[in-house]
């Protein structure tokens, strides 16, 4: 770990402040991603700023019968809202099916979008890495690739996104509100990640000096016909090799709105509107089911170790929109994928 | 011997543990203490051209940077760097050595601050170059280097003849990959200078005797200079037979700055230290048309380091099995650019057994027979290798006593048969085996006349339970209640014992207690005689026993002497009886514990995903001294199990020569989440021929045969056969 400055911010005009005065600075809330790669020298920040006092923790109703997610929200205090179970339980079930209950605990809703990738080889500092040293080379492209992209990769990066809860916000059509120097904006969480291209040192779409103050939730919740799917190399605590958040709004047997997403597979939460589209006024059958998951994964391409990934994403829709549509989703307490 | 023997009694230490107020190596304080942090090698195999610590020597708060220019002296002989537990051929590692690099994580230089964090950022400042040389760290392109290792196995018969000849044959390769302990605890020594020359060392170690031979032999020092402690280890499992770099590297710098120093690892460094060595295990199997067995061979490759020949007996297990007139074993080495491996649980057995057990469920499918009835067919009451009886051998009722709690009986042969839901569901089942082995341990029993016993030895207690089963036996033995023992251990100057592992731990000190007890009641037989009017008056020592804080007559309770009485006449405040129990030899019967494991599991075929739902492990290793600890064993041994069959790896990226997984988020091992009901079932196995109690020992037999169990009840679940290991969804969907 690298000496860093510490400064504390006592609201967001500060941290603008802040994070102009200092170009290597960075922003700290849970820290439970920070800290790790700062350990491991892929982070070297040259100052700290500690948002965890921010005012940013509450969890609003907007006018329009939205939500407004504070930043700094605790991925658990999210996951147990009573607005969110009642409204939301696609989100509190991605929420709870990511990392531990104690790194819940820590992590904050912002930082959760701000998380880097677990790529092996992102994270050692001997070997190359364009997302950590850019221009040093992909190790992963010819080396070990088992739980690497299969979606909107590059000859520069194929790491993936490790986020459970962006899965769910994509699918959910989440918006993220953010505040910098040059005044407040928002962007559709779907833009929020970028795919690496030639800059896969670039994760998301956020500016130098700016920071994420809130997440805006749209009033569709999707509370009866929703189910996260998380398929790992263990049931709990692990990264997705495939995960899929699927929410339908039913007329008798026919789909009348449909949201899909998928994690595990590509440098941000993955969702193509043509999938969901052709859902839309179809039977909710294993047959639609699958197209629409075919349309979702066009143009996913294997690399040598995680071929499997495509045959598994295919299922891993095709299940979970089964229990969307069947009322009975992923449990993520229960010892068992249903 | 009636009372805490064979219970299940609550660990002596537990409250001391979960409380907090047991310390480890890393948790002792010292005047002043320093702290070292390691700067590893990032290259598998070279020459260090260039270790500039310059810029780390500037940094505020480091004291120095220790590398293999500049320190104090090392031994330059191989046996002063060969521990107990140190392979026979080779020449050990030795830490800040030279500027050789021999594995990728190799210890290369110490920067000592002082504090922890000071010495972890300086170490980032030290700068290495390095002269790289070609290198190789993959078994699978490697294995045609392999050397041919001698092991005691002969061959029998002409095993090519029987299997070129057998009615039905089953041969196939069975790969189980490098895994690494992972125990809870990082290692860690404190390294306190007292101010004279000498220093006491607390080692996270299996073996406090087998560090102080070493660090002696290594820095050259006096044994009266030097005391080794290590009271708690939090989880071990063979990592630490052996002594390890950071207790070199804390004494290094102890003596080079006379000052107390500490070095803990960090987790990644954890992957720096030995593991359970990548197997390419091949068996083949032939058979008459009746089930019996003609042929076995068992050829086993596995890693070594370039610098040790480590390996283990990984084929030897059909001889002790499984009946067959034609055999033969070998194992080979194949030399790479990697660390030399060590024991862990269950070394040889794990691996070599896994594979065995799922050649034998392979074969059962090719001879349509019930996988427990193919065992019986063959079942060896001899072990083949030596043609010698088993002290005692309860795997049939293992068989049966499993069989009947799984309820094997309602299982459907055909695979894909059984179903639960969309689940398939797969039972499969394997045998396990084991050594029963035993040492030489001395032990001291202190009794002061309050009816309180001091009872010490320098054995570890890695997690297993050996305060308890030594404070029980004791207990018994001296006819006091068990809160009146105190148990002290793990100090190098405490009476002899070996390093902790090889499951003869048990065995070792209950008898090393008795053989100590049965001297403090002689001198009480002694003393209460001597009474005037004594009521044990005109008998033998040998007709009297210490039962409830007296000395008295075997079976009549109303002629005794109470214990403080006896000591009181004698003018005794206390008796003190030290005494080394050796054991007998006797080359007339083979010493195994064994056991039957069954396993469920349930599939979800469209994802892959594997649940075992049910494991039944029924256990013959003799007398269970605590039905609780031992219990707790199994248990920890089954959801080891269940990670070998389904979740560990260490995963090497072979173009680096470098482990990419070196942590235990990646590391999978099961979580709770993964694990369902495990239930151990212990077999009575009398065995008056072993050892007095006839213990045998459990360290390591409750992992043998759970991954192989679990492969096979994959099998009949799916109809896939994955051999290797571990069984992740990818392979069950490809």
């Amino acid at each position: 770990m690298n000496n860093f400055q510490y400064s504390r911010a006592n609201d967001v005009a500060d941290v603008i402040r802040l994070l102009a005065a200092d170009p290597g600075a960075k922003l700290i809330a849970g820290g439970t991603n920070l800290i790790d790669l700062m350990k491991e020298n892929v982070e070297r920040p040259s100052r700290l700023i500690d948002i965890s006092r921010l005012p940013l923790r509450n969890v609003e109703e907007t006018p329009d019968q939205g939500l407004r997610i504070g930043a700094l929200v605790p991925n658990s205090d999210l996951a147990y809202h009573p607005l969110i179970e009642q409204r939301y339980p696609l989100l509190a079930s991605a929420i709870l099916a990511g990392a531990s209950a104690q790194l819940r605990n820590m992590a904050s809703v912002g930082g959760n979008l701000m998380q880097r990738t677990r790529c092996a080889y992102f994270y050692d500092t001997t070997t190359p890495c364009n997302k950590r040293e850019p221009g040093s080379g992909c190790s992963a492209i010819d080396g070990l690739n088992r739980n690497h992209a299969i979606l909107g990769a590059s000859n520069s990066c194929i790491a993936t996104n490790p986020s459970d809860m962006s899965v769910a916000l994509a699918a959910l059509g989440a918006l993220v509100h953010i505040a910098g120097p040059t005044g407040e904006r928002t962007i559709a969480l779907t833009d929020f990640h970028r795919i690496p291209g030639d800059k896969p040192h670039v994760d998301t779409n956020l500016s130098t000096g700016e920071i994420i103050t809130a997440i805006g939730l749209p009033p569709r919740g999707f509370a009866r016909n929703y189910s996260y799917l998380k398929i790992r190399d263990r049931l709990s605590y692990a990264f997705a090799l495939v995960s899929v958040a699927a929410a339908l709004e039913l007329e008798g047997n026919a789909i009348s709105e449909a949201r899909l997403a998928l994690g595990g597979v590509a440098h941000k939460p993955w969702r193509r509107l043509e999938a969901e589209a052709a859902l839309r006024g179809q039977a909710a059958t294993p047959d639609h089911f699958g197209r629409a998951a075919d349309l979702l994964l066009e143009g996913a391409v294997a690399g040598s170790h995680n071929g499997f990934k495509l045959e598994l994403a295919r299922r891993a829709v095709v299940r979970t929109l089964m229990q969307a549509a069947s009322g009975t989703p992923q449990s993520q307490a229960h010892k068992k994928i249903a | 011997m009636n009372g805490y023997v064979g219970t299940p009694t609550s660990r002596v230490d537990g409250r001391a543990k979960v409380t907090g107020a047991a310390k480890y190596a890393g948790e002792f304080a010292a005047d002043g203490l320093l702290h070292g942090f390691i700067v590893d090698a990032t290259v598998p195999r070279g020459r260090i051209t260039r270790l500039d610590t310059s810029d780390a020597l500037k940094v505020k708060g480091v004291v120095d940077v220790l590398t293999h220019t500049h320190r104090v002296a090392l031994a330059d002989k191989d046996e002063a760097w060969k521990d107990e537990v140190a392979p026979e051929k080779g020449s050990p590692f030795r830490p800040l050595y030279d500027d050789r690099v021999k594995f990728n994580g190799q210890p290369i230089a110490l920067v000592i601050a002082e504090d922890w964090e000071t010495a972890k950022f300086a170490a980032t400042r030290v700068r290495v170059e390095y002269e790289q040389e070609a290198f190789a760290t993959d078994l699978e392109t490697e294995r045609g280097t392999s050397a041919k290792v001698d092991q005691p196995h002969k061959p029998r018969g002409d095993a090519a003849a029987a299997l070129a000849g057998a009615a039905v044959r089953h041969e196939a390769d069975y790969v189980l990959p490098t895994e690494h302990h992972n125990p809870m605890e990082l290692y860690a020594t404190t390294a306190v200078w007292d101010g004279s020359g000498s220093l006491t060392v607390y080692d996270k170690t299996q073996g406090v005797q087998n560090v102080h031979k070493y660090l002696c032999g290594v820095f050259d020092m006096k044994p009266e200079d030097i005391r080794v402690v290590s009271p708690y280890v939090g989880g071990a499992f063979g990592s630490g037979l052996r002594p390890q770099h950071q207790v070199v590297l804390a004494t290094l710098a102890a003596l080079a700055l006379k000052r107390s120093v500490r070095v803990v690892l960090t987790r990644q460094q954890m992957y720096g230290l030995g593991y359970r060595p990548m197997t390419i295990e091949r068996v083949a199997l032939g058979a008459k048309s009746d089930g019996t067995l003609d042929a076995v061979t068992h050829e086993a490759i596995a890693v070594t380091s370039r610098y040790e020949d480590f390996s283990r007996n990984d084929t030897g297990w059909a001889e002790q099995l499984y009946k067959s007139p034609n055999s033969r074993l070998s194992h080979k080495l194949v030399h790479l650019d990697v660390a030399t491996p060590c024991d862990m649980r269950a070394p040889g057995a794990a691996t070599g057994v896994c594979a065995l057990e799922c050649a034998m469920d392979e074969l059962a499918v090719a001879l349509k027979l019930d996988p427990i009835e193919l065992r019986l067919k063959c079942y060896s009451d001899r072990d083949q290798s030596e043609d010698l009886p088993f002290s005692s051998k309860q795997l049939r009722e293992c068989y049966a006593r499993g069989a009947e709690a799984f309820g094997w009986a309602r299982r459907n042969p055909a695979p894909r048969a059984m179903r639960d839901g969309k689940d398939l569901v797969g039972w499969g089942m394997a045998t396990g085996v084991w050594e029963a082995l035993q040492m030489p341990v001395a032990v001291r029993i202190v009794l002061t006349a309050n009816g309180h016993a001091e009872v010490s030895c320098a054995a570890s207690d890695i997690g297993t339970g050996t305060y308890t089963i030594m404070a029980q036996v004791a207990a018994d033995a001296l006819g006091l209640p068990i809160g009146n023992i105190d148990v002290k251990l793990a100090d190098s100057t405490l009476p002899q014992a070996p390093v902790e592992g090889g499951s003869w731990m048990a065995a070792s000190s209950a008898h090393a207690v008795l053989g100590a007890a049965e001297d403090i009641r002689q001198e009480l037989a002694r003393l209460a005689k001597a009474i005037p009017d004594s009521p044990l008056g005109g008998l033998n020592a040998s007709e009297m026993v210490l039962v409830d804080g007296t000395i008295s007559k075997a079976g009549d309770k109303s002629r005794a002497v109470a214990i403080a009485d006896a000591m009181r006449h004698g003018k005794l405040e206390r008796i003190e009886k030290q005494k080394l129990n050796q054991f007998a030899e006797d080359k007339s019967h083979a010493r195994n514990t064994h056991s039957a494991v069954f396993a469920e599991v349930k599939v979800d075929e469209e994802l892959g995903v594997i649940r075992v739902t049910r494991v039944v492990s029924a256990v013959a290793a003799g007398r269970i001294l605590n039905t609780k600890t031992g219990r707790s064993q199994i248990m920890g041994s089954v959801v080891w199990g269940i990670g070998m069959a389904l979740h560990e790896e260490t995963v090497m990226d072979h173009r680096f020569g470098r482990i990419m997984n070196a942590n235990i988020g990646e590391y999978h091992i099961p979580v709770n989440a993964d694990i369902h009901d495990i239930d151990v079932i212990f077999v009575d196995e009398p065995d008056d021929r072993i050892n007095k109690l006839g213990v045998k020992g459990l360290g390591e037999i409750g992992i043998v045969g759970v991954p192989a169990a679990i492969a096979n009840a994959v099998y009949h679940a799916t109809g896939k056969r994955v051999r290797h290991f571990p069984i992740t969804l990818d392979k069950l969907l490809g």
